[in-house]
């Protein structure tokens, strides 16, 4: 590897910046949260927990390995093009993702639709081999992948849960609201359907933030 | 070498793009049987919903051979004999984009406990992309038994309630004939008044006028062969080991 590597002292697997690595995307660098990237698609696959969850596993399987994949390659790639490659190797995998869903989970894969593909365009991961994969070696590289996208995930998950639970009344598909509390079999309940409409989704991540920000005062912003 | 000469930035790119086709040809390749399987499947299914007959998409393919007796290609209210495709595998967006008289379409004949009902796939537009639909007729041609309808991408709490039972459930029993003539089902904003109108979704109304127009546009290459289902022993109808059933009864 490169002489700059080389100077820096070895860390151990799971020392103390490895770790900060791994859980500083869960709050205070949180991709969604803090740093407002990826909004689109957790408005987009939340109306339900279970595309959300494979929204969140998708997003970390591909974040890790390009990170992965881009610090392998970061004293290879020519500077002129880094953006191109880091686009071909994210592109690469998320197709492959694409079709793995498409074969073996089919129902979720319609669900997620176009969104899988549009895990290219997610600004976390071009954002995390810009500033990370590029400079850093693989194994904190990896860890940069797995816990900014355990930190996307987490959001879609809890967004997920709000909105299945309020807009259709189960999670995971199981009904947790009884029938027998409707209004159409003679209750007095009622799904709120605008929790099913992507703005919803959007309030939801506003409160959790409002929630983030009233507990770590380090992340409000000087008026 | 230099990593930012011109010759070594062409050599990466080059080996880069080889090897990433390669790769992504081997995961196409070897992943397209179970995808093709489960597009099949699925189409089996709903196919199968509109005859009521819900089954999961595991259990399409068994069900299918089970209740589909025989398949037929329409063209323009005649059967064609040697199709140039067999009746499963039209593509119904392609069919669908042709006129209307020169569609070759297909036409499922389905046997549920000794009765016979005759499977209508169709294909149409809604607000944000494709609606399609199955909808299957009791043996006079004309009578509904049952729909199921699916669509890409309508709005959720909207359009999207066409694919509901609550949508599809209402038009069984509802006649695409009027005194021999074809009229279609309108999905209209009122409460139905008559045997050919359904109600259609509020807040979906761009939705409800695809689903209409999709029925009326698929139906008609069909007409003049249910017409002919009307009317007794009709010559071109398939060979069934069936019972008879009374059809002034439904």
């Amino acid at each position: 590897m490169s002489t700059a590597d080389k100077s820096k002292p070895k860390a151990g697997l799971f020392s103390k910046e490895n770790r900060k690595l791994l859980s500083d995307p869960f709050n205070m660098q949180n991709p969604v949260t803090v740093q407002v990237l990826g909004i689109c698609s957790s408005l987009a696959i939340t109306v339900k927990l279970q595309p959300a969850i494979v929204m969140g596993v998708s997003v970390l399987a591909v974040t890790a390995f390009s990170n992965l994949i881009t610090s392998l390659l970061r004293n290879l790639i020519p500077n002129r093009i880094r953006i191109i490659v880091q686009l071909v190797v994210v592109a690469a995998l998320v197709i492959v993702v694409d079709q793995i869903l498409k074969a073996y989970v089919y129902d979720v894969s319609k669900q997620l639709s176009v969104f899988v593909g549009l895990i290219i365009t997610n600004c976390i991961l071009m954002g995390r081999y810009e500033a990370f994969a590029m400079g850093n070696k693989v194994w904190p590289s990896a860890l940069d992948g797995l816990g900014n996208s355990l930190g996307y995930a987490w959001i879609l998950v809890v967004v997920g849960i709000v909105r299945e639970l309020t807009g259709s009344g189960s999670i995971m598909g199981l009904r947790i609201i009884p029938e027998s509390w409707y209004a159409t079999e003679g209750g007095f309940y009622f799904n709120n359907n605008m929790m099913i409409l992507p703005p919803m989704a959007l309030i939801i991540v506003g409160i959790i933030i409002w929630i983030q920000r009233s507990r770590n005062t380090k992340l409000i912003e000087q008026a | 070498m230099d990593i930012n000469s011109n010759k070594y930035t062409y050599i990466f790119s080059i080996i880069m793009v080889v090897v990433v086709a390669a790769m992504l040809s081997y995961a196409a390749i070897s992943l397209k049987p179970a995808q093709d399987a489960n597009i099949e499947l699925e189409k089996k299914q709903e196919i199968l919903s509109s005859i009521n007959v819900i089954v999961t998409r595991e259990e399409a393919g068994e069900a299918f051979d089970k209740y589909i007796k025989s398949s037929l290609v329409i063209r323009n209210g005649e059967v064609v004999e040697n199709p140039t495709q067999p009746a499963f595998e039209i593509d119904m967006a392609t069919a669908a984009s042709l006129p209307s008289a020169e569609r070759e379409v297909p036409l499922f004949v389905a046997n549920v406990d000794g009765k016979e009902f005759y499977i209508i796939p169709m294909r149409g537009k809604g607000l944000w992309g494709p609606v399609w639909g199955n909808l299957s007729l009791e043996k006079d041609g004309n009578t509904v038994y049952g729909a199921s309808f699916g669509h890409k991408g309508e709005t959720p709490g909207l359009g999207a309630e066409i694919s509901t039972a609550l949508f599809s459930g209402q038009f069984v029993g509802k006649k695409i004939m009027d005194q021999g003539n074809f009229v279609s089902i309108a999905v209209i904003k009122a409460k139905p008044s008559t045997d050919h109108e359904v109600q259609g979704i509020s807040g979906g109304t761009i939705t409800s006028v695809g689903v209409e127009s999709m029925l009326k546009d698929c139906l008609s290459p069909y007409v003049d062969y249910l017409k002919t289902l009307g009317q007794a022993a009709p010559a071109a109808a398939p060979v069934m080991d069936t019972v008879n059933v009374e059809v002034s009864s439904l």
